[in-house]
């Protein structure tokens, strides 16, 4: 019975090619909606959510904001890890924009001077050659790290290791060339250098350590150890405003609830534009039987029970309304495959997200077919037979 | 076999009770050739609508086939209608977007009947109908004549107990109509019951009874 009103269904469907196309029309541009601006926002915050993972959520930032006090010197951050437990690393920073040379060709870097627990709290893996160590450090070598667009752009190649290059004038031998850490929203190491702080503190004149990173020994330390810096830089400096202590991922948790608002809205919206869809299927299907009403006539005279014709007409809007969904569906993965390809980003759609969307569109097809279809049940065949 | 015992059927218009059948007895057995005469506005539309099972009546006791047809809801009147009455309209009531042979298979698809058997029954009371080169035509594409043969093969496919026509002449021209009526002829030499519903005593006068209906009251007619 099920199948024969399937095969009614689709008859009448295609019987009425144009109408039904319409009908249609409304749940392809609703779940076309609902997937791809879903797909879009997703596949942002998916991006955020790797960043704060890739990022490491241990990572603090410490910056003194204040220079009426005593600055802070490179051995008291250095010293941090041993006087606290819940710190990992501590590596001061001091970052300038530089010219550098190699030859003839030039180009502008940041130059960050920092000491070698700098590659462990940012996680830095090199391709070739070493790190910034503790003797460049306190014999304020004339070495630098330099990162893979920088080594590119420089020389034309990554492999540059006992290159010499010139910063602002002074010659620094290559030591070491950070490996391709990828883009990144917060800022990528691969267009800076890197060179012993004490070096950069006599080049840039920079007297104490203005600004640090630190690392805490585990992401659930993050805010002990977050604690124990302020209260170190309190009895340090006895002026909250001194400095600030910011803790990474905060800020990517800020821009993830951004990106999650986001989502529910464009959903919010594009689910409106479904809800119009479903009541067009409703529109459409209430007109429906009222053109057939004689076809239901009929139909009820030579043997249709109510439940063959609410089954008829139920599954005609649920046939509609699937058929929208699956070809919305369609559409959305060919949208997004050309947004992919044109915007150079990867936008997937998500299994979950086709799944749900099919689903909807069936339980719109069935929410707004049950009226009219029982509307068509419910006629009595006589007077259904009497109309034109 | 139909035995309808003082059935009545009231309409009540404003204050005033209208019968349109009042108090009706008859009786139809097995196998006859039964018109049924009246002018418009004599009930004639009532009682073929209580005969086909389409309605019910208000009082009165109606056996179809032995079968007490009252206080059926409407899905057991459906059932009648599809097993054991073979309908044939005036204005044919074809379904207009299916083909010829999907519009005599639905009373059997209605009744459950296997989808290959449906087929096959179909066809052959599309042949008996003189319409096998015209199964996968619509009803557009066939004359009025046609199309009453196609609706006539639906009428007859489930091998109903009583094939009830009302005015299957009333939109053909007379060689089509004269055509169709000896189609039921035809079918009523091979056993079949037909109640045939006109207001032409022309082609009541070949049935080989007559009924006549006045002001909801139904009489043998004898006059030739």
């Amino acid at each position: 019975m099920i199948l024969q009103s399937f095969r009614m269904a689709f008859a009448s469907i295609a019987a009425n090619k144009m109408r039904s196309f319409l009908t249609m029309l409304g749940i392809i541009i609703g779940i076309m909606a609902v997937v791809v601006l879903v797909s879009i926002v997703s596949s942002a915050t998916n991006s955020v959510q790797g960043e704060l993972e890739s990022l490491g959520a241990e990572t603090l930032s410490v910056t003194v904001t204040s220079s009426r006090y005593q600055p802070l010197s490179v051995g008291d951050i250095t010293g941090l890890p041993d006087e606290y437990e819940s710190i990992g690393y501590a590596a001061p920073t001091a970052t300038q924009n530089a010219t550098l040379k190699a030859g003839d060709t030039s180009t502008t870097a940041a130059v960050v001077g920092t000491t070698s627990a700098y590659a462990d709290i940012n996680d830095l893996s090199l391709q070739s050659g070493r790190f910034i160590k503790s003797p460049d450090v306190s014999n304020n070598s004339a070495v630098a790290v330099v990162g893979s667009d920088v080594a590119e752009d420089l020389f034309g190649r990554t492999d540059v290791t006992g290159e010499t290059i010139s910063v602002d004038g002074r010659s620094f031998l290559v030591v070491g060339v950070l490996a391709d850490a990828g883009e990144s929203l917060m800022g990528s190491e691969n267009s800076n250098i890197i060179i012993p702080y004490t070096t950069a503190q006599r080049m840039f004149y920079i007297s104490g350590v203005t600004s640090f990173t630190a690392a805490a020994q585990s992401s659930e330390l993050v805010n002990t150890a977050e604690a124990d810096l302020t209260k170190e830089l309190m009895s340090r400096f006895k002026d909250e405003d001194a400095f600030s202590v910011m803790n990474q991922s905060t800020i990517l948790e800020s821009m993830d609830s951004i990106t999650n608002t986001m989502a529910m809205m464009f959903g919010g919206i594009a689910g409106i534009s479904l809800l119009v869809g479903g009541i067009g299927i409703m529109n459409i299907m209430l007109v429906s039987v009222a053109e057939r009403t004689r076809e239901i006539g009929i139909r009820k005279a030579i043997g249709a029970g109510r439940k063959r014709i609410l089954l008829q007409f139920l599954i005609e809007a649920l046939v509609v309304s699937t058929l929208g969904g699956l070809v919305g569906l369609g559409l959305s993965w060919l949208l997004l495959s050309i947004l992919s390809a044109a915007m150079d980003t990867a936008y997937t759609m998500s299994a979950g997200v086709a799944l749900l969307a099919v689903f909807f569109s069936m339980a719109i097809g069935v929410i707004f077919g049950i009226n009219p279809a029982n509307k068509a049940a419910k006629m009595p065949p006589i007077e259904a037979l009497r109309t034109e | 076999m139909i035995q309808m015992k003082n059935v009545s059927k009231i309409y009540t218009i404003g204050n005033e009770e209208l019968y349109a059948l009042n108090h009706a007895t008859l009786t139809i057995r097995d196998g006859e050739f039964v018109a049924i005469i009246g002018p418009s506005g004599s009930g004639k539309s009532t009682l073929m609508n209580i005969i086909g099972c389409l309605d019910t009546a208000d009082g009165g006791e109606y056996l179809l086939d032995g079968q007490a047809i009252e206080d059926y809801t409407e899905d057991e009147l459906t059932r009648v209608r599809n097993f054991k009455i073979g309908f044939v309209f005036q204005n044919f009531n074809l379904l207009p977007k299916n083909t010829a042979l999907e519009n005599v298979e639905l009373p059997l698809v209605y009744q459950g009947v296997p989808r290959k058997e449906c087929r096959e029954r179909a066809e052959k009371a599309l042949i008996r109908m003189g319409l096998a080169e015209r199964m996968d035509h619509r009803p557009s594409e066939l004359s009025g004549g046609q199309q009453q043969r196609v609706a006539i093969a639906r009428a007859i496919v489930t091998a109903p107990s009583l094939i009830l026509a009302d005015e299957p002449t009333g939109n053909l021209d007379h060689k089509t109509g004269a055509e169709i009526l000896d189609l039921f002829h035809e079918l009523h030499a091979n056993g079949n019951t037909i109640v045939l519903i006109t207001h032409d005593d022309g082609i009541a006068r070949k049935a080989g009874r007559r009924l006549r209906i006045l002001d909801g009251q139904v009489m043998e007619d004898t006059a030739s």
